[in-house]
């Protein structure tokens, strides 16, 4: 599934780690291109022009939230943070910083796989007017033209709020979503800080898309972070 | 009377006082019996003796007088700069005594001991310097002449008929260390002075001429040779007693000293002080607090409360005694206190007061027993310096009075009109009851009046013959004289009623008020909320306002609780408290140190413990006066003990803290040493039985191998997480971030994270619809549910299901989890809260820190867990959060309504 001969570049000082990855890409066929300084991976980035960054934020002569915001600045490279830094505030920071996905250490290989295909499909449709066509993740069907939705095949009704939230997340489908980003696009830029209102609809959204909407799957909170819709 | 042998106690005491004087600085007095003897010139001439030692001395303030020797002798010591003081036009140049303490020679020259400070001086008197210094460890050396010795005062004012005002305590000249004698003949002397050799002020030159008459030298050359005597004799004595303890041993005296505002008071205290300085005494200076004493006059007032200070200042212990019979007072007070002589002022008031009042001196006389009673003649005083008081020059209450006149020319109409039938029994009976009235409500005048009135118009109108103050018989003689005593002892005994009923009004309010302060003080948490609550009360009992001000660990004195939150202390006020808290003594306004502040400070302290000051400004009672000073200690004591108690607390929970992370930390190792080994040996193993296959494993044993390798990692993950999660909570540092959030929110999320774990065990969730939003961290109320989830999974099958429930109770949600598994064992509801606790054969491998960080997150957002047992099997946990006053509203918050929102 993956794009055959995608260069990655891994900054990544953990001498360990970087086998780990760089076996790990190399047998799914993903081209491999280290560094293990803010330096290196700056240079590494401007000349080699990788299609995916996997970043470790602690790095010996800085953080890579600066290198993420530097990188954004001419670039729109897919960034994946791999940090052993757990808190809601360091993965809030980074994702802000324009990261595009974050994950804790440790993690699994397919884990990071899947969160890898996903940042690249997103990278391929920047661009692309997705206004117009038809949304499918999962079991859950969003035809924009028609502002129609179904789940398993049977229409639900939603409010134009709740329709919003879900074509947002499923847009970003496989991608964590902050709370004000969804606030922002949602509701607008005054209601950053009404995190209250999106947890509210986003209750009653799973109420309507969800199977077991006490035990969501699709719609999937990250906690003190943001929502996320689980692709595949 | 008193025990010849050696007290043990005595023998301690003079240990003590040894110890003392070999620590402390010392006190050198030149002490000369006139101006021009030569004592500042001896005190330099052993100065620069000791400077030629190598002993570090200095000069603070030496008078030269213009007297080149002198000058030369100064010339050869350094000399410490003088404070220039503008004061009324004229410079004056001070001893300024910051720079001599910051300087600390070891040995430091004071001239003139008597002097009094320029206004605007941190103390009165120069010899309140000279303690300030010595109490720095500063040795100092100073001179003093025979006349300025307060005790001595009024002896050398008999022989000079020059009153000297500055005087200095007798107890300065028994603190001095050593007294060197300078003497000189009264002839060269006077040679002397006619030579002009003697510096006098211009103002003296009058009295000089007869001050310095041959005479005069002569006595006080004597008087001066003497009290040097005698302080040798005290050494000597003391000296004995410690050497050979089978010479006779002084019986303990003590005298108790009669006080009262009489004029004389003053020479009979300083009379005493003498005697009791004759026989190495203890004395006490005892005041009669008469209930009627509140009819004093403000000048009598004033002077007792002179006679009480100068009494204290001489040595004296000071006590108000309570009570309306003044030798009863005394005599009981003695024999508590085992007096041996009673000193009191001779009587010099006309004899029939004591026929009429019954004599104080009589009644000490005859009821003393034992006790020596002694009398010092007051001879420049009209009045007896006895206890109790003078009685004020009243206004005559004119209401009271017209109050009488009327209420008896009524009785008299009545008892005229009704004359055919009433008794005369009845109608003396009716005056009586007028009298007793008055004197009731409007005290003694007034019934006096009332009494005499009613003897003239009963005998007048009623006694016949009518209208004619002559009597027929001698029997109503008896009548007249019976009404008439019967109306003085009621008035008197009335009127002693109200006395006493104001004393205990007093004693009754104060009392209530240390007990109001005592109950506050006893709630406070810490130093702020008791500084507070002192303040508040002090300016309640006090009035004015008030501060209090309290030191830290630094020393560092700040206001910690104020009567009113805007007042602010100037950094001269703070200053004054400094001293007080530093020195433990009041200063301020109305006391000798620091006079010329707003404020006046008290110490608070607690055994040797000063823990900061009392600022009082403007209080409406003089709280220096003796009469206020059990109150005021009372006060300062109760906050002193409540700060120590609040320091004690905080110290107690500080150290027990520092246990509990001690156990915590101790009990971590043990977990981590254990629970981390147990997986990372899984994992050890695994890898190199991997590595090490030389392609002996089939491919299911590798696979085997692998699962081992990510399911022990995972389960470390679990571990670490958990031991983070909790040394977080238990740092004390976790504030909840609090977010408004749907429960149904906090647990799909935790249920979804743990998806994998969970498989396919039925989780029933049965959440009503419209429960109210909670005010919670979003982040913890998750990690509570994955913990509670978690704890299932650990301890029950694969497929016992878990159940989810809430409801609310009065402004609570109840949240239950449930399972059907083992249960919990008997008695352990609450240990599973416990950090570290695990259930027996526990077959998963935690460390026991789950449910523990459950019930930390419940704390840190005032709610609570519960554990029990479920009806039909399995664990329950019951969980309480409160729901918030005022949940924020949601637009649009209808499920299933469409369109109500535009779609922009």
């Amino acid at each position: 599934m993956s794009d055959p001969k995608a260069l990655v570049l891994i900054v990544e000082d953990e001498w360990q780690m970087l086998r780990f990855l760089r076996t790990a890409l190399s047998a799914q066929d993903y081209r491999v291109l280290e560094a293990s300084t803010l330096k290196d991976a700056l240079v590494a980035a401007t000349t080699h022009n990788p299609e995916l960054i996997l970043l470790d934020l602690g790095l010996p002569d800085g953080d890579g939230i600066d290198l993420t915001r530097q990188i954004r600045q001419w670039s729109h490279v897919p960034i994946i943070v791999i940090s052993a830094r757990g808190r809601e505030g360091d993965k809030v920071a980074a994702l802000d910083a324009g990261a595009d996905d974050y994950l804790t250490k440790p993690f699994g290989v397919n884990e990071l796989l899947a969160r890898m295909r996903v940042a690249q499909r997103h990278a391929a449709m920047v661009g692309t007017d997705i206004s117009s066509t038809v949304l499918e993740v999962r079991n859950v069907r969003i035809d924009q033209a028609k502002r129609e939705v179904t789940v398993d095949g049977r229409e639900v009704h939603l409010t134009p709020i709740e329709y919003r939230l879900l074509v947002l997340l499923a847009k970003n489908a496989g991608k964590v979503l902050l709370h004000r980003q969804i606030l922002k696009e949602v509701w607008g830029p005054p209601y950053v800080n009404e995190t209250h209102y999106l947890r509210v609809f986003m209750t009653q959204l799973r109420q309507k898309i969800e199977s077991d909407p006490a035990r969501p799957r699709l719609l999937v909170t990250e906690p003190g972070v943001g929502y996320r819709i689980k692709d595949g | 009377m008193a025990s010849d042998r050696p007290n043990p106690d005595a023998l301690l005491r003079r240990v003590q006082a040894e110890e003392e004087r070999s620590s402390r600085a010392a006190l050198k007095i030149f002490f000369g019996y006139a101006p021009g003897v030569g004592k500042t010139f001896t005190m330099l001439e052993s100065a620069l003796r000791l400077k030629a030692q190598g002993v570090d001395v200095v000069a603070g303030c030496v008078e030269t007088h213009g007297r080149p020797e002198t000058a030369a002798l100064v010339a050869g010591l350094e000399v410490l700069p003088r404070r220039e003081v503008a004061y009324r036009g004229t410079a004056l140049s001070e001893f300024d005594l910051d720079p001599a303490l910051a300087r600390k020679p070891r040995v430091l020259l004071l001239d003139e001991l008597a002097h009094t400070n320029a206004p605007g001086s941190r103390h009165k008197k120069r010899w309140q310097d000279v303690l300030e210094l010595l109490e720095a460890g500063i040795e100092v050396h100073t001179t003093l002449n025979v006349q300025h010795v307060e005790s001595l005062n009024d002896v050398v004012a008999q022989i000079t008929y020059v009153r000297v005002r500055e005087t200095v305590p007798d107890s300065i000249l028994e603190r001095a260390d050593e007294i060197e004698l300078v003497d000189l003949p009264p002839d060269e002397l006077a040679q002397r002075l006619r030579e002009g050799k003697v510096y006098l002020p211009d103002q003296a030159r009058r009295a000089a001429d007869h001050f310095f008459k041959r005479g005069n030298l002569l006595a006080l050359r004597e008087l001066t040779l003497r009290s040097a005597a005698q302080r040798i004799d005290v050494d000597l004595r003391a000296h004995r007693l410690e050497h050979d303890i089978k010479t006779t041993w002084p019986a303990a005296e003590r005298i108790l000293v009669c006080v009262g505002a009489s004029p004389s008071s003053g020479k009979v205290l300083r009379g005493a002080r003498r005697m009791a300085a004759g026989l190495r005494a203890e004395w006490v200076a005892a005041y009669v607090d008469a209930p009627d004493a509140h009819r004093a006059t403000k000048a009598d007032r004033d002077r007792l409360r002179a006679h009480l200070r100068l009494a204290e200042s001489m040595g004296a212990e000071v006590v108000r005694l309570v009570g309306s019979r003044v030798s009863e007072e005394i005599l009981g007070y003695a024999r508590e206190h085992n007096i041996t002589r009673i000193v009191i002022g001779k009587p010099t008031h006309a004899r029939w007061k004591d026929l009429l009042k019954g004599s104080i001196v009589n009644q000490l006389v005859r009821d003393s027993d034992d006790i020596e009673i002694n009398f010092i003649s007051g001879d420049d005083a009209h009045r007896a310096g006895n206890p109790g008081s003078q009685k004020a020059k009243k206004r005559p209450n004119w209401t009271g009075i017209g109050v009488a006149v009327g209420l008896v020319a009524a009785a008299t109409v009545g008892s005229v009109l009704a004359r055919s039938v009433m008794a005369q029994a009845d109608q003396v009976m009716v005056y009586l009851l007028i009298i007793m009235l008055v004197a009731y409500r409007y005290g003694r005048t007034p019934s006096l009046v009332a009494a005499g009135l009613s003897v003239a118009t009963y005998d007048f109108f009623l006694v016949a013959p009518h209208y004619t103050f002559n009597i027929e018989s001698g029997r109503h003689l008896l009548t007249f004289s019976v009404m008439f005593g019967v109306g003085i002892a009621i008035s008197s005994l009335t009127s002693r009623l109200r006395g006493q009923e104001r004393g205990a009004r007093i004693r009754e309010a104060r009392t209530s008020a240390l007990y109001s302060l005592s109950r506050e003080l006893a709630t406070a948490k810490d130093e702020s909320a008791a500084a507070k609550a002192a303040a508040v009360h002090s300016a309640k009992a006090f009035g004015g306002d008030s501060a209090v001000l309290v030191g830290d660990a630094a020393n560092n004195l700040s206001v910690k609780g104020a009567s009113r939150s805007d007042l602010a202390l100037s950094e001269e006020e703070l200053a004054v408290a400094r001293w007080v808290t530093e020195h433990g003594r009041p200063a301020g306004a109305g006391t000798d140190t620091l006079p010329g502040a707003r404020l006046t400070c008290f110490p608070i302290r607690a055994e040797a413990m000063t823990f900061g000051a009392l600022a009082v400004v403007t209080p409406s009672i003089e709280l220096l006066d003796v009469e206020h000073r059990e109150f005021l200690d009372a006060f300062l004591r109760q906050v002193a003990l409540a700060i120590e108690r609040v320091r004690f607390t905080e110290e107690a929970k500080v150290s027990a803290l520092r246990i509990r992370t001690e156990e915590t930390r101790s009990a971590l190792l043990g977990a981590v040493s254990h629970d981390l080994r147990t997986p990372l040996g899984a994992i050890t193993g695994a890898g190199t039985a991997l590595r090490e296959d030389r392609g002996k494993l089939d491919p299911e044993q590798r696979l085997e191998l692998c699962d081992t390798i990510c399911t022990e990692a995972e389960r470390m993950e679990r571990l670490v997480g958990n031991i983070l999660d909790m040394v977080r909570l238990e740092s004390g540092g976790i504030v909840p971030k609090r977010e408004w959030v749907p429960l149904e929110d906090a647990v799909g999320s935790a249920l979804s994270r743990l998806e994998v774990r969970l498989g396919t065990r039925e989780v029933r969730v049965g959440l009503p619809p419209g429960l109210p939003l909670l005010s919670v961290d979003p982040v913890l109320i998750e990690q509570l549910f994955v913990n509670l989830f978690d704890n299932v999974i650990k301890h029950c099958g694969p497929d016992a299901p878990i159940d989810v429930a809430a409801r609310v109770a009065d402004r609570t949600l109840e949240i239950e989890v449930a399972d059907r598994g083992p249960g919990l064992l008997a008695g352990t509801e609450h240990q599973v809260f416990d950090k570290f606790y695990r259930g027996p054969g526990s077959r998963a491998g935690g460390v026991g820190l789950g449910l523990s960080i459950c019930r930390g997150i419940l704390a840190a957002h005032d709610g609570t867990i519960s554990a029990e047992n479920r009806p039909g099997g399995g664990a329950l946990f019951r969980i309480a959060l409160p729901i918030p006053e005022s949940p924020p509203a949601v637009p649009t918050g209808d499920p299933g309504s469409t369109g109500e929102e535009e779609d922009t």
